[in-house]
């Protein structure tokens, strides 16, 4: 398959094989990563700039080591508060980094439809590393390649994402990544942070966690952000836990061979009970794994690599 | 003297449409002529045959960002881009800088807009003091200054109880309250119609709820206090169903739509179209609907477009921190005459929705008629001309529309303004000086 993107804003408009195409090329990538030195000279000479507007340490850890890992050089920008209250407009950031000749930016920022808006105005190729609460494409691409690896297929499997859905960019990726292999996905959390429109991606809709485990082959369990309590899209965290926590007990209601996922980091005791986070079904740690190798593969693609490096 | 022949006149006010010809002299309509053009007329004679001659449309809710913003719009820009559009006034809003809640702000205004305006403006002013929703503004002095109604437009006095009395203690002297009907409480923050495609791009709503709420409270008061309501840019079904209610129980509640709320819905929005976002926001196709009912219906009096210019690097940015609002001065004609393809009103409605009604709601003395001794504003609409809603076509300084790019039909071919040609498209015709 020959890869045409310059830019990976988002999987709402990645065909099936496309998404196979960049898990083939993560597997050759991560046999890279079992070998005594981990690093090939594939992007030797490209620059990776990646550009956080919000504060992120893994998925930026992740994408500096896979750039490295490919030897590219790989340059952080971070901004802690948004560029607006600075006084610089995103653009502006995003024209200046540029003017330094980077190949690839990657760039996470708070609002939804940053990346896309980026892609329209500057010359070099964008990774989405997360836009606000419109998609995490290499998060979905991580997910649905960890699945693979443990499961062999996607197709036909109960798939449960219990948490803030409101919230979350994975579940709008995943919901593309997943949901276009096939998987029957179900959706769970309290009332006001699963809009009832989300129905309309085939999904079902639930409040009751015990229904949308039971039967589960995978549950991936989102973090809850402490933030929401304060503006009160439920009573306390004591209550969200008992209701919408996974546990032993709950977790008992899925199939015999489910696997937990989580995209990181955990409240341990909240969604995930302290066992459970590091149980042998857990993949929470392989997810991370399969994130530097997913990472390459699309730094890879997208600075011209057509055939897989060995 | 001016002499507009041959034209179907139009005027619901005074219950006229048909064909013949309209005599304008010394500012004011002087009469109107059925049967054979005069021989000899002493004056500019205009051809509107195949044209439509209504009264001057009025626009009741602009925003003219003068004084204060004049890099986003003017005076002479602002009323530029009405003339061109078709309307001889504007009604403007008063989130200025100053705000327009002093008479000062008030006489400049009208005194800029009298000495280069193209188009008259009546200004609107705040409802509170710098629009905080603390004090009430000095509505008497503000009035005699020559505003025409009170709005804190742009946000909504949150404060019932301070509502309530503002309501009250105009009612006597028979002023109107037009409300920005908006709960920013349940609003929440959000940038985007609640519904389907907010949830997809994973843009925080704006539930219906926020501004169906708003307008039951202000009808509410507006029953408490027997007070003049007119509810601003009404963009969902339940709050053209509260107008309706309000009407059939007697209130002096009026309302208006924009031509993006018939025209538009949230789907606009793919791809994180700046220029699609506006407060309130487009809202789904049942919404749409009822607004539409609610303008055959006659729950609806006035279509008003919310001109709202800005400038452009404030559009060129991320969805969550762009501006809300979009200019609408010239497009908000065409916009309206395509509710005619439907079949189920005619011309003579469009013209109530985009003059008589306007003037009936704020008590414009001789405008939205073209009565003998009404004002010599009068708008001529080629009903059938084909154009395309170009960026060189834009005359406010601002150029933020959805509707760039448009394929239109039907435009003002000329727009007189108390006897003055402000804007011609008409061959033979030109603007005056």
């Amino acid at each position: 398959m020959e890869w045409h993107r310059r830019h990976v804003l988002g999987l709402s408009d990645f065909h099936p094989e496309e998404m196979e195409f960049v898990i083939d090329t993560a597997r050759s990538m991560e046999e890279v990563l079992t070998r005594d030195i981990k690093k090939v000279p594939a992007l030797r000479g490209k620059t990776v700039v990646n550009l956080f507007f919000e504060a992120s340490t893994r998925t930026r850890t992740s994408f500096e080591m896979a750039g490295k890992r490919l030897s590219a050089d790989v340059v952080n920008f971070s901004s802690g508060t948004s560029s607006v209250t600075k006084g610089e407009t995103l653009l502006d950031t995003a024209r200046n980094i540029e003017a330094m000749k980077p190949n690839i930016l990657v760039v996470r920022h708070s609002a939804s439809g940053a990346a896309l808006f980026l892609s329209r105005h500057v010359s070099c190729s964008i990774v989405n590393a997360g836009d606000g609460a419109n998609e995490h494409p290499s998060q979905g691409l991580l997910d649905l390649y960890t699945i693979l690896k443990v499961k062999g297929k996607v197709a036909g499997l109960k798939i449960a994402i219990v948490g803030d859905i409101l919230h979350s960019r994975v579940v709008r990726s995943d919901l593309h990544s997943l949901g276009r292999m096939g998987a029957k996905l179900w959706l769970c959390g309290p009332a006001t942070l699963v809009p009832r429109e989300m129905e309309r991606t085939g999904a079902v809709v639930t409040s009751d966690i015990r229904e949308a485990v039971r039967g589960a082959d995978v549950i991936i369990m989102l973090r809850i952000q402490l933030e929401r309590q304060k503006t009160s899209y439920f009573p306390s965290l004591r209550e969200y836990s008992q209701r919408f926590g996974l546990n032993r007990d709950v977790f008992s209601l899925a199939k015999d061979d489910a696997v937990i996922m989580h995209p990181g980091p955990i409240n341990r005791g909240v969604e995930l009970s302290d066992e459970l986070a590091d149980c042998e079904r857990s993949l929470v740690l392989r997810q991370v794994e399969s994130g530097v190798a997913v990472r390459m593969a699309l730094l890879y693609l997208l600075a011209g690599g057509s055939h897989v490096a060995h | 003297m001016l002499l507009i022949k041959g034209g179907r006149v139009i005027d619901p006010a005074s219950g006229r449409d048909e064909t013949g010809h309209l005599v304008l002299k010394d500012g004011k309509v002087r009469e109107f002529l059925g049967g054979e053009a005069p021989a000899r007329f002493e004056g500019t004679v205009v051809s509107a045959e195949g044209m439509w001659v209504v009264p001057g449309l009025i626009d009741m809710h602009v925003h003219l960002r003068d004084p204060g913003y004049e890099w986003k719009e003017d005076i002479l820009s602002g009323t530029r881009a009405a003339a061109a559009g078709g309307f001889t006034s504007v009604v403007c809003m008063a989130n200025t800088n100053p705000v327009n809640d002093s008479p000062e702000v008030t006489r400049y205004i009208m005194e800029k807009a009298r000495r280069e305006g193209c188009a008259n403006v009546f200004p609107v002013a705040a409802v509170t003091r710098g629009l905080e929703g603390k004090e009430m503004a000095d509505f008497s002095e503000l009035a005699e200054a020559g505003a025409v109604a009170f709005s804190d437009d742009g946000k909504p006095v949150e404060n019932s109880l301070l509502f309530r009395r503002a309501m009250e203690y105009v009612r006597p002297f028979g002023y109107r309250i037009l409300s920005h009907a908006e709960d920013s409480v349940l609003a929440g923050g959000g940038a985007a119609h609640e519904g389907w495609t907010a949830r997809k791009l994973g843009i925080p709503g704006i539930p219906s709820a926020a501004e169906e709420v708003a307008i039951a409270r202000d009808i509410l008061i507006a029953r408490q206090t027997r007070g003049k309501l007119h509810i601003q840019h009404i963009s969902t079904r339940m709050g053209v169903d509260l107008l309706r209610m309000a009407r059939r129980a007697g209130l002096d509640v009026t309302g208006e739509t924009a031509p993006q709320y018939f025209t538009l819905t949230d789907a606009a929005l793919e791809g994180y179209d700046t220029n699609a976002k506006m407060n309130p926001p487009l809202r789904g196709e049942d919404d749409r609907m009822a607004i539409l009912e609610g303008i055959l219906d006659g729950t609806i009096d006035a279509i008003a477009c919310d001109h709202a210019p800005h400038e452009a690097y404030v559009k060129r940015c991320e969805f969550a921190a762009a501006a809300n609002g979009i200019i609408g001065l010239q497009t908000s004609l065409p916009l309206s005459l395509s509710l005619l393809a439907e079949g189920k009103i005619g011309p003579g409605r469009i013209v109530e929705l985009l003059s008589a009604g306007p003037a009936r709601i704020l008590r414009l003395q001789g405008k939205g008629s073209l009565a003998a001794g009404a004002d010599a504003d009068v708008t001529i609409i080629d009903p059938e001309a084909e154009w395309e809603f170009r960026p060189e076509e834009v005359l406010s300084r601002s150029k933020n529309s959805p509707f760039l790019g448009w394929k239109m039909r039907g435009r003002a071919a000329a727009t007189i303004c108390g006897g003055r040609v402000r804007h011609a498209a008409i061959a033979g015709v030109t603007a005056d000086a």
